[in-house]
């Protein structure tokens, strides 16, 4: 592996963690006390996920 | 890098999840850490798999997409059937799906990597598609502001063959279009060629498996694209450089909230995050290959990295959005996508041979 493939691949993995960090920190707090179901087959609860397909 | 650190940072990160932001996202993580080994471990590559086809009439890689279709839509359909709260992946058929699909076709060719393709090479640290990535992110934040332009050239509701037939017709359906398929490549490629082969079969299976745990978890199907929209958007917010209010994409409601809370709260980001480091966690023992390229060929796929990504929202998602999810989950664009992208792959081909990539 060549140094610039080394030097490419840690930068990629850095700006990732530091952008989910970031992200995560100027978020507002997570309310865990609100927590999505952890299986949404049969919880009733409608899905309210963003997806490719959507149009909006 | 080692294997035992890569696990102890990976796990170390499901605990933030669990501890941090909800069980649901921590257990999607996981899945989206199979995800990626599957995609990486049996080198599951749709671009590769059409481009064999047509190439080398090598229909291996083709039949292991029908064999992943066909099991996931047998798994996702019933469950679509019995829970009202799962939900199809249904995009309107419109002029911008057309041309969507067709142009991602083509750029997935000369980047050498569609929405799951690019994560999993950029997982494996294959540098053109870790560089492509933010690019990518880029181009499907642009088509996300732009969609509802393209939509008013022409569109009609989004068509779902599970709520319109009934899970076992729609089924039903689904099978022998794919059945048809598969008899045609048959034909094409002739008798003597060898339809299957291991690592096809066993990355449909894993894949086709963790598809239907992400549905039932999630509620919704596996998608990849509206992730990397979702963080361009944010950065592209932060600094200043785009008012979410003013436009009808990220103004509508649940896009604006996703866009104002953290990224570990979507489900598609967290899955995509899962991806990579599953990849990561395979390329341990089977590291990318880094070709080596000229200017000129980084130029190309660094533009065709942007350009499937902003077509891929027009195309209301990628190989896995809409063909995948939308072909298991019924939805019509899902069966528009697939042919528009192939047309675009044909062309793509050409064009991946002018540029020469290998």
């Amino acid at each position: 592996m060549t140094v610039r493939t080394r030097l490419l691949r840690w930068s990629f993995w850095i700006a990732l963690v530091g952008f989910l960090a970031w992200d995560f920190v100027r978020a507002p707090a997570v309310d865990l006390r609100h927590e999505p179901p952890l299986i949404a087959a049969g919880s009733g609860q409608v899905v309210q996920g963003g997806h490719c397909s959507a149009a909006k | 890098m080692k294997r035992l650190p890569l696990a102890a940072a990976l796990a170390a990160f499901f605990v933030l999840l669990l501890w941090s932001v909800s069980v649901r996202q921590a257990v999607l993580f996981l899945v989206g850490i199979g995800f990626g080994a599957a995609l990486a471990g049996a080198r599951f590559g749709f671009t590769t798999g059409w481009r064999r086809l047509v190439e080398q009439r090598d229909p291996r890689g083709v039949y292991g997409q029908l064999l992943l279709l066909a099991l996931a839509a047998s798994l996702a359909m019933p469950l679509l059937g019995r829970f009202g709260e799962l939900q199809a992946a249904l995009g309107p058929p419109s002029v911008s799906l057309l041309v969507g699909a067709f142009v991602f076709g083509l750029a997935m060719q000369v980047a050498d990597g569609c929405g799951s393709g690019t994560l999993y090479k950029a997982g494996l640290g294959v540098p053109l598609n870790m560089a492509i990535l933010p690019l990518f992110a880029l181009g499907s934040f642009l088509g996300s502001v732009q969609v509802q332009d393209w939509l008013v050239l022409g569109q009609v509701q989004p068509v779902g063959l599970v709520q319109a037939w009934g899970a076992g017709p729609a089924l039903a359906a689904t099978l022998l279009a794919l059945l048809a398929i598969a008899g045609a490549v048959r034909l094409w490629v002739g008798p003597d060629r060898p339809l299957f082969e291991k690592r096809w079969v066993w990355g449909a299976v894993a894949l086709a498996v963790l598809a239907t745990l992400n549905l039932v978890v999630a509620g919704q199907p596996w998608g990849i694209v509206y992730g990397f929209g979702l963080w361009a958007a944010k950065g592209a917010h932060a600094l200043g450089l785009f008012d979410p209010a003013q436009n009808a994409f990220w103004s509508a409601a649940g896009n604006a909230d996703r866009l104002a809370q953290s990224a570990l709260l979507d489900v598609t980001s967290i899955t995509n995050i899962g991806l990579l480091g599953g990849a990561l966690w395979v390329s341990a023992r089977k590291p990318g290959e880094a070709k080596q390229l000229r200017a000129a060929q980084w130029a190309v796929g660094l533009v065709a990295g942007f350009v499937m990504g902003y077509s891929s929202r027009l195309a209301f998602g990628c190989n896995v959005g809409a063909m995948f999810s939308g072909i298991t989950t019924g939805s019509l664009h899902g069966w528009i996508w697939m042919p528009m992208a192939f047309m675009g792959t044909l062309l793509g081909l050409r064009l991946r041979r002018r540029i020469g990539f290998a």
